[in-house]
């Protein structure tokens, strides 16, 4: 597993720990392994809860994170994916279909990243083209149709900035998506579960409640983007990653955000059960909320949650 | 022309965006040497080659909107600095430069006139107001304008002149997207006709929010509309752009636009069209 630079005196601590249990056959060194347990516990405390946003970037980053697919598999039962647009194609980056949440049946609809570089190509790295978009309004437009909530889950470096992209309406097609769904008479819970990167991220982010992961990002650009427009340079994404306030920490002060999901000690790629586990029973409760509203007021409510955003003095 | 006095229609002394000084200037595309008085009576467009320079905001009010109409609005709502954000300059700095430079209050100006009569709300972006960016206050306006044209019951249009969303205000910026898309829905679910107008350059998260959400989107000849800019572009796929690319005249062909109008016939399409919906 690939370990960050910020990660390393807790591993050192961790290998020294093992030289001491391999001791434990010949002396009895119980006090000082329990020592060295509360030694790491505390570090880990230090660590994780001290990252700088880039960090944060970085554990969003992580190829181990649980993507779309891993949640739609692990927490809902009965996926079926939904394939095409039934315009032009079907996008590998954003998926989606029928799942149940509980007894619910839901439409999940989520951007997906690859693994290897195979899958990654196939992929897109999670960057969808204009077809992606148009055939998450598909899905939301049938979950409306048979009154079924949707859950959206974001996690893109961007929508795919190419030729043909632009040639099929890239921004029309993202335009339309923040416009359906400020309108759609059914529950909408959106969860940033990794990056989520500007337009390419908002194209399925409106919604009901709006829940972020522990270290996921989300913002207007990327800091290397942002770096490099703002400073000419590529080099200065740590201090791009600190202004941008991209952390869920930050987001939720600005009630851009609704709640953190907070993440399995060290982020969500060190133990992907629990992480499952964490999530499941709060999208239920979730779910369970949103469901007693009446569709008139959601719609209401949904739209003046999102008018109110911004900061200015008048 | 006799009404293209700044003066009349209540609003600063702006100067054109992009007129650098003296008497001539050179167009930019087939190289002309125009007269500027002869420019500006063309509507700062070049009468040999139909090239169309950019021009600040005012300018488009006092093309379209009738003498005395225009009542600007909503001009209490200032930028603020909520991040503290900082790159090489302070925003609250940017935002300073970007007030002398302009003399305009932010990248967007909305107000209520009346094109042949007929009463609209108008939003209209400033390119030269830190790229025309989106951020709170760009999105609020637009929001309340929309709101205007919704009470009203007159129709809306925004002209667009944008980089795409302000990084200084980044996640709150970004929120301005499903901010304006929704009170667009809005205007649609009540029947209040939406107009968006396209001029160079639109990209990024104001083309990918209420600028291709017209019921009828009017595009001017020659100007540069997309979501990723070109250069982002070329970097990705490390290929040299076909020509024309993002170009009104490109962009029409691939079905994102209505139609195209030039600058001098804007204001006779414009009643035509908003003429239509009445
Ligand atoms: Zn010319």
């Amino acid at each position: 597993m690939q370990i960050f630079d910020f990660e390393k005196p807790i591993i050192e601590l961790e290998q020294k720990l093992e030289e001491i249990r391999s001791l434990t056959g010949t002396i009895d060194m119980s006090k000082e392994v329990k020592e060295f347990e509360g030694k790491i516990l505390d570090l880990k405390h230090n660590i994780y809860n001290n990252l700088t946003r880039w960090q944060k970037v970085q554990i969003a980053r992580h190829p181990d994170r649980p993507y779309s697919l891993d949640y739609f598999t692990n927490i809902f039962e009965d996926f079926t994916e939904l394939h095409g647009d039934r315009k032009f194609a079907d996008d590998k980056a954003i998926i989606g279909g029928f799942a149940k949440l509980e007894n619910h049946s839901v439409m999940v609809v989520g951007q997906q990243k690859g693994r290897s570089t195979k899958d990654n190509l196939y992929r897109n790295f999670g960057m969808s083209n204009p077809d992606g978009y148009r055939k998450a309004a598909r899905l939301f437009k049938l979950a409306e149709k048979f009154n079924k909530p949707i859950i959206t889950f974001i996690d893109t470096p961007g929508a795919f900035p190419g030729i043909e992209a632009e040639e099929r309406g890239q921004a029309e097609a993202i335009a339309t998506n923040m416009m359906l769904m400020s309108d759609l008479k059914v529950p909408i819970i959106v969860v940033i579960i990794g990056e989520g990167a500007s337009g390419g991220a908002i194209g399925i982010g409106v919604g009901d409640r709006i829940l972020m992961f522990q270290f996921a990002w989300y913002s207007v650009i990327s800091p290397e983007s942002c770096s490099s427009i703002l400073w000419r340079s590529w080099d200065f994404k740590e201090q791009a990653a600190e202004a941008l306030k991209l952390s869920a920490d930050d987001l939720i002060q600005f009630n851009i955000i609704d709640r953190i999901i907070p993440e399995p000690v060290g982020g969500a790629h060190k133990n992907q059960d629990e992480m499952f586990k964490i999530l499941k029973p709060i999208l239920i409760q979730e779910l369970n909320e949103l469901l007693k509203i009446k569709p008139d007021k959601l719609v209401k409510q949904r739209k003046e949650k999102f008018y109110k955003m911004g900061v200015w003095e008048e | 022309m006799a009404w293209f006095v700044r003066s009349k229609q209540n609003i600063e002394d702006a100067k054109p965006a992009y007129m650098p000084d003296g008497l001539w200037t050179k167009c930019p595309t087939c190289g002309e040497m125009i007269y500027k008085k002869q420019l500006e009576e063309n509507y700062y467009v070049c009468y040999k080659c139909n090239y169309h320079f950019r021009i600040s905001g005012f300018d488009y009010i006092n093309y379209i909107i009738d003498e005395n109409t225009f009542k600007e609005t909503h001009t209490q709502i200032k930028s603020t600095d909520p991040l503290h954000f900082e790159d090489t300059k302070k925003y609250p700095d940017r935002l300073e430069e970007a007030y002398k430079k302009t003399s305009l209050n932010e990248a967007v100006t909305t107000g209520i006139g009346k094109v042949n009569g007929k009463e609209i709300s108008v939003a209209v972006m400033n390119f030269n107001f830190i790229g025309g960016s989106m951020g709170s206050v760009v999105g609020e306006k637009i929001f309340r304008a929309a709101k205007d044209a919704l009470q009203k019951k007159i129709p809306f249009l925004i002209i667009s002149a944008s980089g795409g969303a302000r990084m200084q205000e980044a996640a709150l910026s970004l929120m301005q997207m499903p901010k304006t898309a929704a009170i667009i829905a809005e205007l649609g679910n009540n029947q209040i006709p939406y107009i968006s107008l396209l001029t160079d350059p639109t990209t990024g998260g104001v083309t990918a929010s209420f600028a291709m959400l017209g019921d009828i989107n009017i595009a001017e000849p020659g100007a540069l509309i997309g979501f990723a800019g070109p250069r982002v572009i070329e970097q990705t796929i490390r290929k040299k752009l076909p020509q024309n690319f993002q170009r009104t005249e490109t962009v029409i062909e691939t079905g994102f636009i209505d139609l195209i109008v030039s600058r001098q016939n804007l204001k006779e399409q414009l009643f035509k069209i908003i003429n239509w919906f009445s």
